[in-house]
Order: structure tokens, then C-alpha cells, then sequence
């Protein structure tokens, strides 16, 4: 199974302002580590020609998203923390409000799959109200795929 | 106390197991039978013989190699050692830092206070300099656990020593360990901006640009 992850960031102003001037230019070359990490498997892009386009989507202008799919849990662990990434992410209160909900929900999916952002903001929802289960869960508390795969939600998703 | 982390750890009593765990950790990856001989100075049947004790010890995992030449007569694939994952410790009388560390760590983390850590991990960092004065900062490092070596004019280090730490709160320790290494070169008089973050699957977050001389030298 392959691993899906949402997150969200609440943005301090808007993305053309001088004040994310700096994390627009660091998306280009962010995301091509993404793209060249072990393991990675698909993004949603917002343009295939522009790189600093980001994702646009119904859920207001302030919130950026960022959503993709892995092999594994460790394959998007060592690209977010283990990676150039973790020194864009150390500047993240420069650019993104601090959010009290939990921002990031990651769940199994099968092979080959590539779940609606939809869904994403359904699994979001559902950590943040019922908190983490193989349907919805964070690094803290993550779950494997055999896991989540003996689970209805799992069974439905590959109808 | 865990008696089977004492057992373990016992065994390294022996000079030429510790020699050859030291061989494969200095490896930093699958190091062979033959490779760990020769640099420990044995024969190649009692360095397996003390590799495999190491490994049912859970110090060390073992695995295989293909070997380099294919086709018939290319033999067995080569085995090979490297560092187990699993941490072992000992404290006489018990202690347990860890715990402490990691519920202070979702403290800090909850509150919004990384830049706060970082402050007093760069004072921390200038207070481990202390006595070392004049003394290079590898060596420093290689004291304290991180396991310095030298790649393509960077200095990096391959054991984190916060790496329980570290899996659960990344961002936050590896910015507080950069800060401790920062203070630890301000400490020792040397310029901070010599450590950075270039992060890597498996190794400590840091690295260390070489001083000017190092490079000369290479």
C-alpha cells in the first residue's frame, strides 16, 4: 500500500506579498527534492510549468496545501526532516500562524490510487475531531498498513 | 537496568570484539568479514566467529552482499556487519533521562518556544567548551557521541546522540542541536556559521564546514 499525506498551513499574508517572498522562492527548489526523494510516488501540482504555483482550492485563500503520496512512512519522514526541507520547515512561523488543530493527517492507499483532496479534508476532519486511527493519523501516532488494511475504510477505498 | 543491555554490553569487554564493533560502526554501513579483519588485525574465521557473537548480542545486524564477480564460480554472496538500530545502556543506579527529556520537549514544542531552546542550547553549547579550549571541534564532537568524519571538505557526524529525541520531536531537537553545536564553536573560539543543517536519512543533522586550512591539507 502506498501512504497519502494532507497538510495544511495557515498563511501570515498573502502568497504574493513581500512577506512570503522567501517561501515562494524556496518552493522550486523544495519541491524538487520532493520530487527526487526515495519513495515518493505523486503530488498534486498545481501547474506543470510553473513551480511556484501554488495548489489553488475552495477552502480559502489563507490556507496553503500541500498533498502527496509515498511509499512508506519512512520515505516522507526522511523527506521532511532528514532532507533540504527541514530548513524551509524551521522558517515555517515567518510565513504560516501557529494552528492549535492538528495541520497534517496521513492515511493508506491502494497502490496505484490517487485520493481526491476531498477525502484528504475528510481525513483531516476526522483527525481533528475523533483524533488519530489507521483512517487518519499523524507521525505521533501512526499506524502501519497492515493495520489500516483490515479496516472497512480500507476496503471501500479500493472499490 | 535491563540484565540482557548489561549481557550485551559485557561483551564488548573483549579487546578484539570492541575493535571489531568499532571497525563496523566506523564503517558506517555493511562492512565485511574480511574488511573487519584486516582492520582489527585477525584472521578472517575469528572475526566471524566475534561478528556473529555481536550479532546474537543484538549489537550488530548482519545481512549480505551479492558478490562482485557474476556467473558460475562467483561463490556465496559476501556477509556483511553494520551498526544494529536498537540503542543499549547501562546507568549504575538507574536513570532515566529520556522520558524527562521527551515530555519537556512536547512542552517546548506545544508552546511555541523553539527559538527560546535554541537560546539556551547555544549557552549550553559555549558551556561544553569548557576545558576544551585550543582543542580541535571534531575532537569535542567525537567526545560527546556524534561520530565526526570527514566527506568532499564538510565535516559530517554519524551518530546523533538525541536520536530517540529526535524521531519524535525533529524539528525541534535537530534546531536545538544545531544551536548546541554553534555555541559549542563560539565556545572554543571558532566561527558558529560553520554549523549547519544538511540533514540525510540515518546521520546527525549537522555539518560542519572545514576551516580554510582543512581544505589546503586535503
Amino acid at each position: 500500500m502506498h501512504l497519502a499525506e494532507l497538510n495544511i498551513a495557515h498563511l501570515r499574508a498573502p502568497i504574493d506579498s513581500p512577506e512570503l517572498a522567501d517561501f515562494v522562492a524556496d518552493l522550486e527548489p523544495v519541491n524538487a527534492i520532493a520530487d527526487a526523494a526515495p519513495g515518493f510516488v505523486w503530488r498534486l501540482k498545481e501547474s506543470e510549468t510553473d513551480p511556484t504555483a501554488t495548489v489553488v482550492h475552495d477552502y480559502g485563500d489563507h490556507l496553503l496545501l500541500n498533498f502527496s503520496v509515498w511509499e512508506s512512512l519512512e520515505s516522507l519522514w526522511n523527506y521532511v526532516y532528514r532532507s533540504g526541507h527541514l530548513a524551509s520547515l524551521r522558517r515555517r512561523r515567518e510565513w504560516f500562524l501557529r494552528m492549535a488543530e492538528p495541520y497534517m493527517v496521513m492515511w493508506w492507499i491502494p497502490e496505484g490510487h490517487i485520493p481526491s483532496l476531498a477525502e484528504g479534508m475528510e481525513r483531516l476532519e476526522r483527525l481533528r475531531t475523533q483524533g488519530p486511527s489507521p483512517e487518519a493519523f499523524t507521525f505521533k501516532d501512526s499506524y502501519d498498513s497492515s493495520e489500516a488494511a483490515s479496516r472497512p475504510a480500507a476496503a471501500e477505498a479500493r472499490k | 537496568m535491563r540484565s540482557d543491555d548489561l549481557e550485551a554490553l559485557a561483551l564488548l569487554h573483549d579487546p578484539v570484539r570492541r575493535s571489531l564493533y568499532a571497525v563496523v560502526v566506523a564503517g558506517g554501513g555493511d562492512v565485511g568479514r574480511g574488511e573487519a579483519a584486516e582492520a582489527a588485525g585477525v584472521s578472517r574465521t575469528l572475526a566471524g566467529h566475534h561478528l556473529d557473537k555481536l550479532v546474537e548480542a543484538g549489537l550488530l545486524e548482519s545481512g549480505f552482499r551479492p558478490q562482485d564477480r557474476k556467473g558460475p564460480g562467483s561463490g556465496r554472496p559476501a556477509k556483511v556487519y553494520r551498526r544494529a538500530q536498537g540503542e543499549r545502556s547501562v546507568s549504575l543506579p538507574p536513570r532515566d533521562y529520556t522520558t524527562l527529556a521527551s515530555v519537556l520537549a512536547d512542552v517546548v514544542a506545544e508552546l511555541g518556544a523553539e527559538e527560546r531552546a535554541e537560546r539556551a542550547a547555544r549557552a549550553a553549547g559555549a558551556g561544553m567548551a569548557a576545558g576544551h579550549a585550543g582543542e580541535p571541534v571534531e575532537r569535542v564532537l567525537d567526545a560527546r557521541g556524534y561520530e565526526p568524519y570527514a566527506e568532499g571538505g564538510v565535516l559530517r557526524l554519524r551518530n546523533c546522540p538525541f536520536h530517540v529525541l529526535a524521531e519524535e520531536q525533529p524539528l525541534l531537537v535537530c534546531s536545538v542541536n544545531l544551536a548546541l553545536c554553534q555555541g559549542l564553536l563560539e565556545g572554543l573560539g571558532e566561527d558558529p556559521a560553520r554549523a549547519t543543517l544538511d540533514p540525510r536519512p540515518g546521520e546527525c543533522c549537522v555539518t560542519l564546514k572545514q576551516t580554510d586550512i582543512d581544505i589546503e591539507g586535503e
